[in-house]
């Protein structure tokens, strides 16, 4: 499978869907500026919710079973999966007893980790994404290249030829506010057809034994308030200590996301609906693992706002898909190559650490110091290609002899000078693709020094 | 009298040796005592980026020992002193001498600027000049604020440049977004580090600069190589050189 | 060995050193927070109408186009004119397609951005209708609006066991090139009074 390089340099080669790319997540990344400058203890929010989830963090078991016990008492049923098979076949296993054939699922990430729909579909129940994103890719059988916006890679004209060969909308429909009037029609006689919702959960709130689901578009309120089922998945790094505390993370997370100050729907469930049962899955796929390490329990803290897409230069000019793992950009680049090292080893590569990251994200890892742990990591683990460990030695080797040093510089600058083409093998012919190759000035600084200091 | 050390990164004293001279010029017209230690090559930190630290923690060693015994350490280059100030730790550990040298070690504007308090830049520089933020230099060693954050803007690099006579300083699109050279992402993904290359010399471009500088050679030899690929109107040069043609006080 | 003791188990045995709570910073407070909150009402694409007198509400809902051209009006605030929807007589959810207008009241706003929190017990048998319904109008007391979402889970209470929500305009989405589309599954409109 190739790796991010690969797939980045072909993305790029189409010049100007790269500009429309970059130039439409730039976007997002703006609005969130002018909505964190509305809010001028930004910082100190910032350090707040950093802190909530280190704490939380460092007594996680503690704080899940006090939810465990208080979501219970609420008469919600909380289940338990070591990995993401258990936790599909809790599921399946919840559905199949109510005899569920068609399910309306708002966006889960976890959800996608697990490989839920592909699991339930193999088994004869229809699930239906009912974020406009999400259905956007479902329809194109495709995964979503954004966390927070699916089809971000998608024009409108190729949504509309979608929708024409899926829906059956008619043929040319490109106007964005026609397409979401068609999908709002389609989607809500999946709405009503549904027998269960299935979400995803933002906050876990130990202290009263509920969760909150954030949308924009009222999707997982549509989806779970018809129905009498709703079975919600949570990652073991989703509960917080207290309903209070959402003030702090609600404060931060849309702003960051989409520069809104709040989504449109920001529910609390804290118990079934009439007449009906709610389930929640706590998973830990891996994140234990996570936990256990000092360079990457970081990681956790994430409330997957999605701004550190938007701001990584690489990220816009390569799309989700130029990355290996389910979440691309600069927190798929940590969390990724954490699930599976050697499939996602070019990741923590595909960043030129500029930091922009670390400087958005409202919990405030600091993703781009994980993943130069990373490549320490994957280097110790035998996933950093020989070659380059080989030519690190090399130069490792060269660099602690200042005389040896001096000497392989002067070749290299008279190379430079008198045999270009020679420069150009290896890294120098990469490098000299596209860019001029370094002057090779006569003397070096040392050199000039020695003569005259 | 505190005892300088000069620290000239090994692809500046390779390739681009007037820049380390034109930083010594400027400690020296300071009436400040500097040196430079011959024993010196590299911080190390090519081996660590590529996730190499056993290759990386004898250079990061050797740096200690070369320039332990100096009051201050000074290195036109944002990226080799974030190296040492912020990344030895984790090489090295919690240690006393990699926290006393991380303290020591500065990068040449913040040096001006915080160490020395330089207060007036006599000089003349007439071009329109664009001004790259390096990102080591920005959001490791905080040179700047980053257009990210939220709160009272500073700038300790355009402090020193705005204060030349004639200088126009202009005003970017993206004021620090990053160059896309990244050490070894340059050849790693030589496809995007190009095009986010290319995208800063548009931007510069667009705004009517004629010198693109930082305080990082390593952004400026990558801009530079693309822009003389394509004959693009911009030279590139460090802020020392722009600096060393004024006096300071 | 369950899953449950598995999970916990691996995450107890995981545990980072103990971290204190961090202090909470002072949220931002407006001159004039009513203002404030219609202000952030309009920008989330919701429309805010001051009543200053609570008798006034069925001129205000008049005043209100998408009441205007409704059939089928349902509402949790009694004795409303305008109300045509028997909700106590609805026995599944799934009836409630075809409201046109649900008004619902709200126990308290936030100023910063536009919210109404709205708890279960305000929605009725159904707690749908909210959005299911093609409009939506909250109300919420001049008297609860406050200043941020801190100094809002400060005065609300969740009940439990129970649902509850903060609504903030009407149903948005971008997903399709970043256009902002009004009205996505739930309402495609948010009227918010501010009552008293």
């Amino acid at each position: 499978m190739n790796g991010h390089p690969e797939n980045a340099a072909r993305f790029v080669a189409d010049a100007e869907r790269t500009h429309w790319h970059d130039t439409a997540v730039w976007s997002v990344r703006q609005k969130r500026d002018r909505a964190a400058w509305t809010v001028p203890e930004w910082e100190e929010l910032r350090e707040a919710a950093a802190g909530i989830k280190a704490h939380t963090l460092s007594r996680l078991a503690d704080y899940l079973e006090e939810f465990e016990r208080n979501a219970t008492a609420n008469g919600i049923r909380v289940h338990w999966a070591r990995d993401g098979a258990e936790h599909n076949a809790i599921v399946h296993g919840i559905l199949e007893r109510h005899r569920v054939t068609r399910v309306a699922k708002s966006k889960s990430m976890l959800t996608e980790e697990c490989h839920l729909n592909p699991y339930l579909e193999a088994r004869g129940i229809e699930v239906v994404d009912t974020d406009l994103g999400e259905r956007i890719v479902q329809l194109a059988q495709e995964p979503p290249s954004h966390i927070v916006m699916p089809a971000i890679h998608r024009k409108r004209e190729e949504i509309g030829e979608l929708f024409h060969r899926t829906i059956g909308t008619e043929r040319g429909l490109t106007d964005p506010t026609r397409l979401t009037e068609a999908a709002r029609l389609h989607l809500r006689e999946k709405f009503l057809a549904a027998q269960a919702g299935l979400t995803g959960v933002n906050f876990a709130l130990a202290d009263t034994g509920g969760f909150v689901v954030v949308t924009n578009e009222g999707n997982a309120d549509m989806g779970t308030s018809l129905p009498p089922l709703h079975i919600a998945s949570m990652g073991v790094e989703k509960v917080i200590p207290r309903a209070r505390d959402l003030g702090i993370f609600l404060r931060v997370l849309a702003r960051s996301a989409t520069g809104q100050p709040v989504s449109s729907y920001t529910t609390h469930f804290h118990g079934p609906i009439r007449g009906g049962e709610l389930h929640v899955v706590v998973v830990d796929n891996g994140r234990s693992a996570s936990l256990a390490s000092p360079a990457f329990r970081r990681s956790l803290s994430c409330i997957r706002c999605g701004a550190c897409l938007n701001t990584c230069p690489v990220y816009r000019r390569s799309g989700g898909y130029s990355y290996t793992y389910l979440i691309p950009g600069p927190i798929g680049s940590v969390l990724g190559p954490q699930r599976d090292a050697r499939a996602n080893a070019s990741l923590p590569f595909a960043s030129s650490l500029c930091g922009s990251c670390s400087d958005v994200c409202p919990v405030k890892i600091d993703v781009h110091h994980e993943l130069l742990a990373l490549r320490g990591a994957l280097a110790e683990h035998g996933q950093v290609a020989a070659g380059k460990r080989l030519s690190m030695w090399f130069l490792g080797f060269l660099l602690r002899r200042p005389a040896l040093y001096e000497l392989a510089g002067r070749m290299a600058r008279l190379v430079l000078r008198r045999l270009p083409a020679l420069a150009r093998l290896g890294p120098g012919g990469v490098w000299a693709r596209q860019r001029e190759l370094p002057p090779a000035p006569a003397e070096s600084f040392r050199e000039m020094m020695r003569r005259q200091p | 009298m505190p005892k300088v050390g000069l620290f000239i990164p090994c692809y500046v004293d390779q390739f681009y040796p007037a820049v380390g001279l034109a930083t010594l010029r400027i400690l020296r017209q300071l009436g400040l005592e500097v040196e430079y230690p011959r024993e010196q090559t590299c911080c190390g930190q090519p081996m660590a980026n590529s996730g190499c630290a056993a290759e990386a923690r004898p250079l990061a060693e050797r740096f200690l020992r070369v320039f332990g015994g100096y009051d201050h350490v000074v290195a036109p280059s944002g990226s080799c002193v974030s190296m040492v100030r912020t990344h030895y730790r984790e090489l090295l550990g919690e240690r006393p001498d990699v926290a006393a040298v991380g303290a020591r070690t500065y990068e040449l504007c913040e040096y001006l600027a915080d160490v020395v308090g330089v207060r007036e830049v006599d000089g003349e520089f007439r071009r329109r000049v664009g001004l790259h933020h390096g990102c080591h230099g920005l959001r490791e060693l905080r040179l700047a604020r980053s257009s990210e954050m939220v709160g009272p803007p500073f700038d300790k690099v355009r402090g020193l440049l705005r204060q030349l006579r004639g200088i126009e300083l202009v005003e970017l699109q993206r004021p620090d977004e990053c160059c896309g050279f990244g050490g070894t992402f340059a050849v790693a993904e030589e496809a995007v580090s190009c095009f986010m290359g290319r995208d800063r010399l548009a931007d510069h471009q667009r705004a009517g600069a004629e010198v693109v500088t930082g305080v990082d050679m390593s952004c400026l030899m990558h801009l530079d190589g693309l822009a003389r690929r394509e004959a693009r109107p911009l030279q590139v040069m460090h802020v020392a050189e722009i600096l060393s043609r004024a006096r300071l006080a | 060995m369950t899953g449950r003791d598995a999970v916990l188990g691996a995450l107890r045995r995981a545990a980072p050193p103990a971290v204190a709570r961090p202090a909470e910073p002072a949220g931002v407070a407006y001159p004039d927070p009513v203002a404030k909150f219609l202000e952030s009402v309009q920008g989330v694409g919701g429309m805010g109408v001051r009543v200053t007198d609570p008798a006034g509400l069925d001129a205000a809902l008049e005043g209100l186009e998408a009441v205007r051209a409704a059939r089928l009006v349902a509402s949790l605030i009694p004795g409303l004119r305008r109300a045509n929807v028997n909700l106590d007589a609805v026995q599944d959810p799934h009836e409630l397609e075809g409201i046109d207008v649900a008004v619902v009241p709200g126990e308290l706003g936030v100023a910063e951005n536009g919210a109404v929190w709205v708890p279960g017990r305000n929605l009725g048998p159904h707690r749908a209708v909210f959005v299911v319904a093609q409009h939506l109008v909250l109300t919420v007391p001049a008297r609860s609006i406050v200043h941020n979402m801190q100094e809002a889970y400060g005065r609300l209470t969740l009940e439990r066991p129970g649902y509850g929500l903060f609504i903030s305009g009407p149903s948005k989405t971008a997903d399709i090139e970043q256009a902002l589309v009004i009205g996505a599954h739930g309402a495609r409109s948010c009227a918010v009074l501010v009552v008293g």
